[in-house]
């Protein structure tokens, strides 16, 4: 008993050890964003500092803007995600049950593309069609991140979920579309919610589609916290703190959501060969 | 919600084709009259799922297939933003094969995936080892050690950018405190890849782990207890039994992990932009520079339709060594 009580207290050491590059960065990065420049420049450096300049926080919304960029990326994440839900749950549920597995490697296509390789293209269309300027350009990029996952995750759930009800359903008459909305629909909710947060923090994260069609207005969280470092003089306590608030909606999901996030990434990978 | 519990998914994802099997064979055991019945409503009542798939098709040819499409007819043509366009042939194409920096970005690319590969897929294994046991606080942990993947890479490259600095960065500092002299990391030619690979490791590391881990948990019991029996050594153990049975998620995880690794872009560009001069310039930033900094669009379709052969060709050897590996596996049993 003893001994087991060893290899526990061994194996917790041994994970601490590989989780501890995670957790000095986030406290750094905390660290970072509470000090003020002569602490942040400080050497020795400083991890806890006797006053907490809160007021870099304040800075990065008074002063760059931030309001205004974070709406944006709720709208692109948010309509980008929907819309993929909305195509892509029916796409998963429709490969799921015609088996057709070919389909799964325009999937892994998809993924192996570089998104460079669509904006080339996309980027002249848009100009073309002269919506540069706002935000849909975004919005339609990426559903080249959103409607993969969506449809990845979907298929691998609506695998797994039991085809006797449906087939009872249709044996009653019912058609296609109502099987699908009142039977297959209902159990996949699980599913839809690792689809949704799947798909929300990719596209959170996104910053190469950005980079290329975002102008002054239409920025999104990760291309105007890039932008803070090449235009303004570089300080280093309101860009942690901007870097913090970029990154801690999608932080806080990871938390909250662990589970199901886990559960998607492990499915999609597992499939993914 | 329980029941995609996370330790699970591999055997759930696994074991799918075996009850599949099972259904099959039940089904034939009920009896000749019953399954003429059920073949015979199946050909009748055959739902037609194609409607499902149709908008999602619509709209992958348009934001997918469009691209590609013209990508490759921008790459046989000249043609730079703001001015004309002349047909070019297989202009671009040569122009690639006979551009030294191309070349350069190309051996970049290739160092920067192979050491992006290499270090998460052994750090990763022995992640998952170790998250595979019982331990206190093991679900929080984890919780944690997954946190890097998620964070927005952006974000996470300002701030290895600060940590990176050569007099005010935190980490010449640790390194002064066993002794080891600064080092200039991101802003010198020689470490920069170097540099940004610990920055992929520690951001993609987790992603390994956990497709491992999805392996491990589908690992039986029984062939281990009986190799105790035996005699067998912990390394023996690990050697002949673990990595055997999880050898196909060890191939997934080196594939995803090879795409990624190749596509990477947010680190290096928010990180370095492809410096110090263009020594941590892949082909993917070259690419970007290309297309968006000089707006030679021609000449960056070349480069995106090569790029993208060159990640399917090797993901395509991946994957041959993948049904390889799956049909040692199936002929062991």
């Amino acid at each position: 008993m003893s001994s087991r009580l060893v290899n526990q207290i061994g194996l917790f050491f041994a994970a601490l050890v590989i989780v501890s590059p995670a957790i000095l960065f986030f406290l750094w990065m905390i660290s970072l964003s509470l000090k003020f420049e002569i602490d942040n420049g400080a050497y020795p450096p400083i991890l806890i500092p006797e006053r907490f300049a809160w007021s870099n926080y304040v800075k990065v919304f008074e002063e760059n803007n931030f309001l205004l960029y974070l709406w944006n990326s709720v709208l692109v994440t948010g309509t980008a995600t929907l819309l993929a839900l909305l195509i892509g749950v029916p796409a998963g549920y429709g490969i799921a049950r015609l088996k057709a597995e070919k389909s799964a490697v325009v999937i892994m296509i998809a993924r192996m593309t570089p998104g460079l390789s669509y904006l080339i293209p996309l980027f002249l269309l848009f100009q073309w069609i002269g919506i540069l300027g706002t935000l849909w350009p975004q919005i339609i990029i990426h559903l080249v991140v959103t409607v993969p996952i969506v449809v990845w995750v979907m298929i691998g759930y609506f695998e797994t979920t039991p085809m006797e009800l449906e087939e009872a359903a249709n044996i009653d008459g019912a058609s296609s579309w109502q099987v699908f909305r009142l039977v297959a629909l209902p159990i996949a909710k699980p599913g839809i919610v690792v689809a949704f947060i799947l798909s929300v923090i990719f596209s959170w994260n996104n910053f190469v589609f950005g980079v290329v069609l975002a102008s002054r207005e239409t920025r999104t969280l990760p291309v105007a916290v890039y932008n803070m470092l090449s235009y303004e003089q570089v300080s280093w306590g309101p860009l942690a703190a901007a870097a913090l608030v970029v990154t801690l909606p999608v932080l806080v999901l990871t938390m909250f959501a662990q589970k199901q996030i886990v559960a998607g990434l492990t499915a999609g990978a597992v499939k993914g060969g | 919600m329980s029941t995609i519990a996370p330790e699970r998914t591999g055997v759930t994802t696994g074991r799918t084709e075996v009850t599949t099997d099972r259904t099959e064979v039940t089904t034939k055991r009920s009896g000749a009259t019953t399954q003429a019945i059920e073949e015979s409503q199946s050909v009748r009542l055959a739902p037609n799922y194609w409607p499902f798939v149709v908008p999602a098709l619509v709209v992958v040819s348009a934001v997918i297939v469009f691209p590609w499409a013209f990508t490759l007819w921008m790459s046989v043509n000249r043609w730079t933003l703001g001015q004309s366009r002349s047909f070019a042939g297989m202009e671009n194409y040569l122009r690639l094969a006979s551009d030294p920096r191309f070349w350069e970005s190309l051996v970049h690319t290739l160092t920067y995936t192979s050491l992006s590969v290499a270090a998460p897929m052994f750090l990763g294994t022995v992640a998952a080892l170790i998250f595979d046991a019982r331990f206190p606080l093991r679900g929080l942990l984890r919780g944690v050690f997954v946190m890097p993947m998620m964070a927005t890479p952006v974000a996470v490259a300002l701030v290895w950018t600060m940590m990176f600095h050569p007099q005010l960065g935190v980490l010449n500092y640790l390194l002064s405190l066993v002794g080891i002299p600064a080092q200039e990391w991101i802003f010198n030619a020689n470490t920069v890849i170097p540099s940004l690979v610990a920055v992929e490791t520690w951001q993609w590391t987790p992603l390994v782990m956990l497709i491992v881990l999805g392996g491990l948990a589908s690992v039986p019991r029984e062939p281990f207890e009986s190799a105790e029996i035996d005699g067998a050594n912990a390394w023996q153990q690990f050697r002949y039994l673990t990595l055997p049975m999880i050898a196909p998620f060890l191939m997934i995880a080196l594939i995803i992990r090879t795409i990624d690794a190749l596509k990477s872009f947010d680190i290096i560009y928010a990180m370095t932009q492809g410096g110090p001069g263009t020594a941590s310039e892949t082909i993917n930033i070259y690419l970007y520079n290309t297309a968006f900094s000089y707006y030679d669009i021609g000449y960056g379709s070349a480069m995106a339709v090569v790029f993208f052969i060159v990640i399917v060709a090797l993901s395509f050897i991946l994957l041959m060594l993948r049904q390889r590996s799956q049909w040692n596996d199936a002929e062991g049993k």
